[in-house]
């Protein structure tokens, strides 16, 4: 059996040499920091759902009906009617939503051990493309249940486009193919998430790890292994503080694989709608132009910009403010690596500004995020009875903003003038042996 | 062939000429497919601009076009029926016309071009009935303070003779003004917008 085996990779070796060692690079000899911990499952996960994606959605095209008339139909036939239907649809739709959970904790990782910083700007940037891909499909896929929520979320969002001076108008019917979204704008949609924007990111993942794969992984204590002593168990030449990527971090992702979808699929069959979160319940009505739901909000990943978006009045009679703040918002995320210029990577060597700082990053994406998901207009008049809840709002959104995009004044002065005090970093990754 | 001198010059301007022509080619091959995505001629068949004939409209009525499948009201207001407008701001959600419902030259408590023509869809913000027109300014069974306008049978929505939504009633926004232009004193037409009207 085994000769069998070694003869068929013979065959293939004879007339593709340049296969195994590829593999060998990437895998059995791509030596990895040996001092991963928690955060850098992420990275492993997210391909994981992106498979998971691409899978359960080819078998929901097989009965999907991409038209306006059908679409709803077609949706509620395969919950209802389609053998297993009801499982395929819900790892997808729950798939969105903790592609995005996963993807936070990744871009939160690389934020704090400074995983962005020379030399792994190019995978930062690949990542940040890979964010933005991520966004546009998730939201198409949105929109393809056509329902009300779907309509009204395409509409709102397309309109963004609409404020932009001059063009504005030309370009909204431009993306809808129609004077509100339609049928045309359901099959667009449809064909950039079933076939263009999937082929656009996976090329961009296989750019990223390759990228990174050049540069050799960050770790938490943000030591650059290339660059301390050489020699280990299994190479004499590659860093001592690196281990082979398989089989020890195939085996330890495999450990996260586990408990990842124990918690995947406790969502799957016990709460696949997240109380509204994941799948809101204006979207079980059927698209209807004519009926708007009462609150308009997006799904929960797309909320901290949006409330950021809603957050920026009008001025001179523009409105295209709020939409500029919302893409400066990523943006400044793409220019992170030009902005923070300290030279200690890994937070548990850097000054105590750095810490408080991320700290209250993300605890202003987190609350933007309920602002922009409403939690807030909710909760207002609950706690504090009969108040001015859009002045309280606004109050607290804009002041959350400002803290959002003071983060990044701040590093930037902060690394630029020398407020920051770090720690010394080690020679090498604090758990070598 | 092969000893010949290469000449370096003759070279780069054959590799510019063929990428400028290549280039030429690339973006007018993308012309189509970005045309393809502009409003079909069904689309825009279906989404034209309609001309109505508000010559014949009294005083205090109210007649219904059809654009892009929507009802669009016209109601022709008495000076009394606009004098009341300013008074209500109090009672009303967003009396300045504040949230995106109207074009931006729609301003004021009139949300008219000619203060007399309020041209409205009739589709309640709410969950899309079409809401009835009551224009006296008197008493009705369901408000007692009743100053004229639209009432939603549905679930009760309350707008006044500007489309504005009074505070209290399950819709959110004041009814959408589409956009329009008068193309003399007795047409509008609706759906194109008095600039690109020139
Ligand atoms: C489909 C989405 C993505 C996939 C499949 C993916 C995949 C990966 C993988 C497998 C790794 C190596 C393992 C690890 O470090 O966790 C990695 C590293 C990294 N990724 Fe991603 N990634 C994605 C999105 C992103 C995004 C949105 C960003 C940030 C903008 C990002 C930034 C990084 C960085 C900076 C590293 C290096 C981290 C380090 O060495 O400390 N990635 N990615």
């Amino acid at each position: 059996m085994a000769n069998v085996f070694t003869r068929m990779g013979d065959w293939v070796n004879e007339r593709a040499p340049n296969m195994m060692p590829a593999y060998r690079k990437h895998m059995t000899e791509y030596y990895a920091p040996k001092n991963f911990n928690l955060w850098y499952y992420f990275g492993s996960l997210a391909l994981l759902v992106l498979v998971n994606q691409i899978v359960t959605g080819i078998f929901l095209t097989m009965n999907y009906k991409t038209s306006a008339a059908e679409a709803f139909a077609s949706v509620e036939y395969i919950m209802r009617d389609v053998e297993w239907g009801w499982l395929i649809r819900y790892m997808h739709s729950t798939g969105a939503s903790l592609f995005f959970v996963v993807v936070f904790l990744h871009m939160f990782r690389g934020l704090m051990y400074g995983s962005y910083k020379k030399p792994r700007e190019l995978v930062w940037l690949l990542g940040m493309l890979i964010f933005l891909v991520l966004m546009a499909e998730a939201f198409m896929g949105y929109v393809l249940p056509w329902g009300n929520m779907s309509f009204w979320g395409a509409k709102v969002i397309i309109s963004l486009f609409g404020t932009i001076p001059v063009i504005g108008g030309t370009l909204v019917e431009w993306i809808m193919g129609d004077y509100l979204p339609a049928d045309a704008t359901l099959n667009r949609f449809f064909a950039l998430h079933v076939i263009a924007l999937p082929l656009v990111l996976l090329l961009l993942v296989v750019l990223h790890i390759a990228a990174l794969h050049e540069v050799g992984s960050n770790n938490p204590d943000g030591v650059e292994i290339k660059k301390g002593p050489k020699g280990n168990r299994w190479d004499a030449l590659k860093p001592a503080d690196g281990i082979p990527f398989h089989p020890y971090y195939t085996v330890k992702d495999l450990v996260g694989v586990g408990f990842f979808l124990l918690i995947a699929a406790f969502i799957i069959f016990f709460a696949p709608t997240m109380g509204g979160w994941f799948l809101e319940h204006d979207n079980f009505i059927p698209a209807n132009n004519l009926a708007t739901p009462a609150h308009i909000k997006p799904v929960w990943y797309f909320t901290p910009f949006y409330a950021i978006l809603r957050m920026i009045p009008s001025f001179l009679g523009q409105a295209f403010w709020g939409v500029l703040a919302m893409f400066g918002a990523i943006a400044l995320l793409f220019a992170l690596p030009w902005i923070d210029v300290g030279k200690v990577k890994s937070i548990r060597y850097r000054g105590t500004g750095y810490k408080v700082g991320l700290g209250l990053f993300v605890l202003s994406f987190i609350l933007l995020g309920a602002v922009g998901a409403g939690v807030t207009a909710e909760v207002i008049p609950e706690w504090f009875g009969d108040v001015d809840v859009t002045f309280w709002e606004n109050l607290f959104g804009r002041f959350w903003t400002l803290v959002y995009f003071g983060y990044f004044v701040f590093l930037w002065l902060y690394t630029r003038l020398g407020w920051e005090t770090t720690k010394p970093v080690p020679e090498r990754v604090t758990t070598h042996d | 062939m092969a000893n010949e001198v290469v000449d370096h010059g003759r070279r780069r301007f054959l590799t510019a000429t063929t990428s400028v022509v290549g280039a030429v080619g690339v973006v007018a091959a993308a012309v189509p497919f970005i045309k393809s995505w502009e409003p079909s001629a069904r689309a825009k068949a279906a989404g034209a601009p309609v001309m109505a004939d508000i010559g014949k409209i009294e005083l205090g009525q109210k007649v219904d076009y059809a654009w892009r499948g929507l009802p669009v009201f016209v109601v022709r207001r008495t000076q009394d029926q606009l004098a009341v407008l300013p008074t209500l701001a109090p009672r009303l959600v967003d009396p300045n016309s504040e949230v995106d419902q109207q074009p931006s030259y729609i301003k004021g408590p009139d949300r008219a071009i000619k203060p007399e023509w309020l041209v409205v869809i009739g589709i309640c913000t709410h969950l899309g009935c079409v809401p009835e027109f009551f224009p006296q300014i008197k008493p009705e069974p369901f408000d007692p303070n009743w100053k004229g306008g639209f009432f939603c049978p549905c679930h009760k929505s309350r707008y006044d003779l500007s489309g504005r939504v009074f505070a209290g009633v399950p819709a959110p926004k004041n009814l959408q003004v589409p956009p329009y232009h008068f193309v003399d004193d007795t047409h509008i037409q609706i759906g194109v917008d008095p600039k690109e009207a020139g």
